[in-house]
């Protein structure tokens, strides 16, 4: 399928449809950005589904946000945004060739990926406890109840989606890691390092989205 | 890598084309044997293939559902099927012939096929993405193949809510999911062509050297990239609504049946132009090449495809005209609507120049070409009845709509997959088709077509309305020459079938190029090799050059006697 | 079976002419423009057809000209049919103010239809000759669309709001009634007919009974049998904003803004009530009817308050334009002149 192409003193897999390892690279990565942009319409829908909403429930919502726990929002996003960072140390640890480094790097990341996954879950749990998980067990006592419940749908919906990011996040960053200790990756090659960089951080920054719509609205009224 | 081991296209004379002169016996067809080798290959041809298999088998299956609803319609009352049976009958019609016949029919079988040969690319950017493409696309059809089996789905093909989410008692998330995954396929599909068309064009081929059929195909895909996620996620919100009973678009349970009507329409109406995008790239290449001339006013018809796809995104609303739209945000829509309307009469014009002084042959293709010209024309001009306000009100929901999207899809999208099929066929299978037949083939979808579908535009504006099993009396006749039109252009889709079949076992010898044509497609041997050229062209001529080639192609200037 | 061939509808209403006149300019210019294409695509296949096998076309790639009219002449085309279809849409849309008020709920599968006067009707619709109608459309279920071909005009009936057509039939004639949006198993049968006669016999009809008495009364009926009258008094005393000429005057909501009590205000009033709740009053008095009052039932309570009078004592809008002392008697119900925040203090008070 690919052959070896001797690359400044390194060979490289250059896949038979490429010319050079350049185009390769750069391929990859507009595919990478076109994947991203259908990941922006998906969620773009759910946002607008949810703005559409909340514009004629405003009072609604909030209720629905004071539900939240603040803190443990608070928490996975201040875990995310340090998961970020972790995996730009990866991706330059890549870039100059440590492996090593790398390799360590993408634990820290999945491990924190993981802890974000165990938090989240943690609150969903709470969510049913409280009652607040529409479909399966849904009260809440108050005028607006109906309009609370969409709040929570839309919750479910979005939080979810996010989960089986993160979820799939983990799942490319297993594989990266397996790549990188079966020696794959140098300074010379490291597209796919890159690539998953850029995903996990897309994954990150659409969590800042649900942070800022789902937890702080209800802030003011606790 | 040396320049004279390259095959150069147009340019100096002293070139020389190896792979025409010299038969190439090993080809894509021949390389490898064995089931095996189809079901797990990630050459861009054969994955072509695979999806023309697939497209082909659901295609009957939409037409036999076609068939079964214009025979229904033969008598004002329910004499064949039932209500029930009825809307089971219309709504897989549309499920299957949307999503699983017209969005993927020329993109993925034949974009598939010629985007790479025709960009001198050996593969398309990701061979692995787009055999799981295919496996995704027969995963979706078998989820709604399944639902079809269980008992079908009665919501319509546009899921209107709250009656898919509350009311219908059939298969709807069965037939979602199957739309849902087919999804996958079709984005796996474009952002395979986006980054292939971005990064894997042959040296000296720049933007504005390349054919209009890969510009068309650029814009559908990138189409396809934006309005597809907004499908999946109002898919999903459809079945959590339906499977939990939680409000998000029943008013009953606190939604906005109009918020989905939106969120359809936003995917849908984009969705539209991604059918006929495709079939405007096959007809912007067969009419060129079957007049011997280059397209008329090449950049116009290369950015009306662009300006098609961004303006597409513009319009969704007047699908909704009657749904309880403001009168200003109904107007903005209309106003939309007619701006798209300005692309597509560019192209229709342009087509029509390209034939002026050519040397236009009457090979299948070209008939297809001239009949989707006219067809897509009557489409056109009764969707600037439809933009119409105050004219929507009374046709809007009627056989008019039927009939004007028919003449798009049919007419345009389908006249256009035949058109390319027959043009390519050469190509694909190394076979020529028989002209008799195809010549034949073509006037019979041609006049079928017409008879099925211009009656429905009087029974529009008689009023009939959509979806109806049973009817008024007085619409009777007019239903029964549509029918009658249906058996014939039913006809006219199965002779292709077998003839093609035929052809590829027993059909002549193409030759590299058969037609003459310029296209890079043509450059190398038929059926190509599998990675297409035995060298990577370098192209140094803009598209359609046939002053450049002449003397490769072995043309010379027409004597015009009069002119 | 039916062997005539009909091709041009019934046209029976007020605005059915024009529409016709605009169908069928669209036809002869589309037609015109569309045969022109024709002949030339034709007389190109021919006069330029291939003579011999390796002959090439002219090839000349542009002409800047040609193609610069064929982008401006389509424009301007459809700039006029866009205006011209504009201009009948706003016909279309906007019911005269003397229109006769009817109700029509849609209902998996029938049409329900109210007369002001009490009648009520299942797929069947009179109405008389030479008055413009108005129907507010309500559906119990799916999206329905109601549809008379003969007067060229359709309006989507959705389920939790209220939409609204009109129209003036100008021919006496039994018409179609369709339904043009799919709802369910028996779509097809969701037909009725629409009987528009001379108004001397829409009058003897009328005359032929409404057991019930109007729909107003009616609606009075359900005020007290639901219980309304408990806490709406006449009298600005109750916990609940007096009802009294409510209908079509703008109301300040908690939030501060106005909104106009229209029947949509007020439907959503009767069912969800805490949607938006009168300045000055407090939430969570009344009970949520949602569910629990059929919609024929809110047709007829909102025909009831639209008929609340001014209250006794008081005058009607007097004719040289003052605002009567009943407007504004109480909180958040503004009299026509209210502009700002304040607004729901002024009159008596």
């Amino acid at each position: 399928m690919s052959e070896p192409v001797l690359v400044g003193n390194q060979l490289l897999e250059l896949r038979e449809q490429f010319e050079n390892p350049e185009q390769q690279r750069e391929t990859a990565s507009i595919g990478m950005w076109v994947f991203l942009i259908t990941e922006v319409m998906m969620f773009g829908g759910l946002f607008t589904a949810f703005t559409v909403y909340r514009l004629s429930n405003p009072a609604a919502f909030n209720e629905g946000s004071k539900e939240m726990t603040i803190v443990l929002g608070a928490i996975n996003t201040a875990l995310l945004i340090l998961s970020s960072f972790t995996m730009a140390l990866a991706v330059y640890s890549s870039s100059i060739g440590k492996t090593k480094l790398l390799a360590i790097f993408l634990i820290i990341t999945m491990i924190i990926g993981l802890c974000f996954l165990g938090i989240k879950f943690t609150e969903y749990y709470l969510h049913y406890q409280d009652h607040k998980v529409p479909g399966f067990w849904f009260e809440y006592h108050g005028p607006s109840a109906r309009q609370v419940q969409m709040f929570f749908v839309f919750y479910f919906i979005l939080t979810g989606l996010h989960v089986i990011h993160m979820t799939i996040g983990i799942g490319i960053l297993l594989v990266m890691l397996y790549r990188t200790l079966l020696g794959s990756f140098s300074a010379t090659y490291h597209t796919a390092v890159d690539l998953a960089g850029i995903y996990w951080s897309f994954v990150d920054i659409i969590w800042i989205f649900l942070y800022a719509i789902f937890y702080i609205p209800g802030l003011h009224l606790k | 890598m040396q320049l004279q081991d390259q095959v150069h296209i147009g340019g100096s004379a002293d070139m020389t084309i190896e792979t025409i002169a010299e038969p190439v016996r090993k080809n894509y067809l021949n390389d490898k044997q064995g089931i095996l080798s189809w079901l797990l290959t990630t050459d861009h041809k054969r994955i072509g293939l695979l999806y023309t298999f697939s497209i082909t088998v659901l295609f009957f299956i939409g037409g036999f559902f076609a068939l079964m609803m214009r025979l229904e319609l033969l008598s004002p009352r329910n004499w064949l099927v039932s209500t029930e049976t009825y809307n089971k009958l219309f709504t897989m019609h549309g499920i299957i012939m949307v999503w699983f016949f017209l969005i993927p029919s020329i993109p993925n079988t034949i974009g598939n096929f010629v985007i790479p040969l025709m960009i001198g690319a050996k593969d398309l950017a990701f061979p692995k993405l787009n055999l799981a493409s295919w496996y995704v696309f027969m995963l979706g059809a078998g989820v709604t193949i399944y639902a079809l089996f269980r008992g079908g789905v009665d919501t319509g093909w546009t899921f209107y809510t709250p009656f898919s989410t509350g009311y219908s008692t059939t298969y709807v998330i069965a037939a979602a999911m199957g739309i849902f995954i087919s999804g996958f396929s079709t984005i796996m599909t474009s952002v395979n062509f986006i980054a292939t068309i971005h990064r894997m064009r042959a040296p000296g081929l720049t933007w504005f050297r390349l054919p209009i059929f890969i510009w068309s195909m650029y814009a559908n895909s990138v189409v396809l990239v934006l309005n597809t996620p907004v499908l999946a996620i109002t898919l999903v919100m459809v079945a959590v609504e339906r499977v939990f009973q939680v409000g998000i678009f029943d008013p009953a349970l606190g939604g906005d049946p109009v918020l989905f009507q939106h969120m359809f329409w936003f995917y849908s109406h984009p969705a539209v132009y991604t059918m006929v995008l495709p079939g405007m790239a096959v007809i912007s290449e067969i009419v060129p090449v079957f007049s011997r001339k280059p397209i008329f006013g090449y950049t116009a018809v290369a950015f009306s495809s662009v300006g098609i796809a961004v303006i597409g995104f513009l319009v969704w609303g007047h699908h909704m005209f009657v749904a309880g739209e403001s009168v200003y945000s109904a107007m903005a829509f209309s106003l939309l609507s007619y701006f798209v309307a300005v692309p597509s009469a560019i192209k229709v014009f342009n087509w029509t120049a390209t034939m002026y002084k050519g040397s236009v042959s009457w090979d299948t293709p070209m008939l297809y070409a001239i009949g989707f010209i006219g067809l897509f024309t009557i489409g056109g001009m009764t969707g600037l009845f439809l933009a119409a306000l105050g004219l929507d009100v009374h046709v809007h929901d009627t056989y008019f709509v039927i009939a004007h999207f028919h003449y798009i899809m049919v007419g345009g999208t389908v006249m256009a997959f035949l058109g390319a099929f027959h043009y390519w066929w050469p190509k694909i299978s190394g076979k020529l088709y028989p002209e008799g037949l195809g010549k034949l083939g073509a006037m019979i979808v041609f006049l079928g077509f017409n008879l099925t579908f211009f009656p429905q535009f009087v029974l529009g504006y008689l009023g009939m309305p959509r979806r109806y099993a049973a009817y008024p009396e007085e619409f009777q006749m007019l239903h029964i020459i549509s029918t009658a039109g249906a058996t014939i252009l039913g006809v006219g889709y199965i002779l292709p079938l077998c003839y093609l079949i035929w052809s590829w076992k027993y059909g002549k010898p193409a030759g590299p190029n058969p037609w003459r044509a310029t296209g890079l497609e043509w450059q190398t041997s038929s059926p190509p090799p599998t990675h297409n050229f035995k060298k990577t062209p370098v192209v140094n001529v803009r598209a359609y050059d046939y002053e450049a080639m002449k003397e490769q192609l072995g043309l010379r200037e027409r004597e015009f006697e009069n002119v | 079976m039916s062997t005539s061939l009909q091709f041009w509808p019934d046209s029976a209403s007020s605005v059915a002419g024009e529409i016709n006149l605009f169908y069928i300019t669209m036809i002869v210019l589309c037609a015109t423009i569309a045969i022109g294409i024709a002949i030339f695509l034709i007389y190109c296949a021919i006069r330029y057809h291939r003579k011999r096998e390796n002959e090439m076309g002219d090839q000349t790639r542009n002409y800047i000209p040609a193609e610069v009219t064929w982008i401006v002449t389509p424009f301007l085309l459809f700039m006029g049919m866009f205006m011209w279809g504009a201009k009948m849409y706003m016909d279309i849309e906007r019911p005269p103010d003397d229109a006769i008020p009817m109700y029509a709920i849609g209902k998996q599968w029938m049409w329900k239809i109210q007369h002001p006067e009490g009648q009520r009707e299942i797929n069947e619709l009179h109405i008389p000759v030479g008055r413009p109608i108005k129907i507010t459309l309500t559906s119990e279920d799916v999206i329905h669309s109601f549809f008379v071909p003969a007067f060229r005009t359709k309006q989507d009936v959705l389920p939790g709001r209220y939409t609204m057509i009109w129209f003036e039939a100008t021919k006496p004639g039994k018409y179609h009634l369709f339904c043009s949006q799919y709802c369910g198993n028996k779509h097809s049968g969701m037909i009725g007919y629409v009987y528009a006669m001379q108004p001397a016999d829409y009058q003897a009809w009328l005359t032929q009974g409404a057991p019930e008495g109007s729909l107003s009364s009616q609606g009075e009926k359900y005020f007290h049998q639901y219980g309304c009258a408990n806490c709406h008094h006449f009298d600005n005393q109750g916990r609940c904003p007096d009802l009294r000429n409510l209908y079509m005057r703008p109301v300040q909501i908690s939030t501060g803004d106005y909104v106009t009590a229209d029947d949509s205000y007020i439907r959503e009033s009767i069912l969800d009530p805490n949607a938006k709740i009168v300045y000055g009053f407090q939430p969570n008095i009344m009970p949520n009817f949602s569910g629990l009052i059929p919609e024929d039932q809110v047709v007829a309570l909102i025909s009831y308050i639209k008929a609340l009078g001014p209250a006794p004592g008081n005058q009607m809008p007097s004719s040289n334009g003052a605002v009567p002392k009943s407007f504004g008697t109480q909180p958040g119900i503004a009299g026509p002149n209210a502009t700002s925040g304040s607004g729901s203090h002024r009159g008596q008070r």
